[in-house]
């Protein structure tokens, strides 16, 4: 009989073993979601990535050989980017009657993404590579860390920035949306998305369909409005920093 | 299925190319949405392809980022010293950029008149 330990240090190099429990992690966080009433605090990716990260601490598992496995599942990211033009679609007679909502909310929600953020992180006397880092936060990841890197801030904290805003958005939007009163799904949505980008997005499509495709608008849209709005946010707060 | 797909890996092919050879700020996958999004507008038969795939891709979305997210818990020693000053900026600023995105869009779709039914 085969040692485990000569089983286990063959499963732990190939990508079987991670792609399964990448997968597995995601449905105990799923299935926790769902036996707490679809809670918006239990969040299944939280509890995804932090079953994994113990196990991976545990088991001494380094992040590329986790990755070796979890890249099937991180691909599908730009496929499921373009599926997203789908409840786009659906919603298209919905988005053609509410066009200057969605121009001004852009304007309002992405300044305001930028400059709170900044504001914050300068009264709590954050350096400049992290306020620069900061600013354009909730831009979907790709966008974010190429506009952290042409104004000096870091890719990698940039990277942890995104997804925190993403995971903090899914969390907060529903009981913060109920306390404003809000009943709109198209107001719901966009402001999730545009400040939440992709995960924002994935959790406004869990609780309404409209409340999904105006996400998903949110976040396009506000990955382009972060590209001029990030820079010039920055600017205001950096004017003061010798 | 293998259409769709195929229809769908294309899309994000010529994303990327777009994106890299006009410089784009945008990424590949955004611009290929955009395209994805004018196809379906043209050809109902092209929508009826994409809806069974799209779908399925799109049913558990949350799980394409956890990889991601298990990557950023090893960066967490980059935030250093300034972990809570930062944790406080995301949160703050996440709170406030959903309320005045979701009040500005509700008020001046109550002014404009754009209801939605």
């Amino acid at each position: 009989m085969t040692d485990f330990a000569e089983i286990w240090s063959y499963l732990s190099q190939g990508p079987l073993l991670w792609l399964t429990a990448t997968l597995i992690a995601y449905a105990l966080g799923d299935a926790c979601f769902r036996l707490a009433g679809r809670n918006p605090a239990v969040n299944p990716v939280l509890i995804a990535v932090a079953l994994l990260a113990a196990l991976l601490h545990l088991t001494a598992t380094p992040y590329a050989t986790y990755f070796e496995g979890a890249q099937f599942v991180h691909f599908l990211l730009g496929p499921a980017t373009i599926a997203l033009a789908l409840p786009l679609y659906d919603s298209l007679p919905s988005l053609r009657r509410a066009v200057w909502p969605t121009v001004a909310a852009l304007v309002t929600g992405s300044l305001t993404a930028a400059l709170s953020a900044l504001a914050i992180g300068a009264a709590l006397g954050l350096d400049a590579t992290v306020l620069a880092s900061l600013a354009p936060k909730s831009a979907t990841a790709p966008v974010a860390i190429g506009i952290a890197e042409r104004i000096g801030g870091s890719p990698t904290l940039t990277a942890v920035l995104v997804i925190l805003t993403g995971i903090t958005g899914a969390v907060v939007a529903t009981p913060l949306l109920n306390l404003l009163r809000l009943r709109d799904w198209r107001a719901r949505g966009f402001a999730v998305g545009l400040t939440s980008h992709g995960i924002g997005t994935a959790r406004a499509l869990q609780v309404h369909p409209t409340a999904g495709a105006f996400a998903a608008l949110g976040m396009a849209l506000n990955a382009i409005a972060t590209a001029l709005v990030a820079p010039f946010a920055l600017s205001l707060f950096l004017q003061g920093v010798p | 299925m293998l259409h769709a797909l195929i229809a769908i890996l294309s899309l994000q092919l010529l994303g990327e190319t777009a994106a890299r050879a006009l410089s784009l700020p945008l990424p590949g996958p955004v611009l290929g949405m955009v395209l994805m999004l004018a196809l379906l507008v043209a050809s109902r038969r092209f929508s009826a392809l994409i809806r069974p795939t799209a779908q399925g891709i799109l049913a558990h979305l949350s799980l394409l980022f956890v990889p991601a997210g298990v990557g950023v818990v090893g960066h967490f020693a980059t935030l250093g010293g300034q972990t809570a000053a930062i944790a406080v900026a995301v949160v703050g600023s996440t709170i406030l950029a959903i309320a005045v995105g979701a009040l500005t869009f509700a008020a001046v779709a109550r002014l404009t008149g754009a209801r939605d039914d």
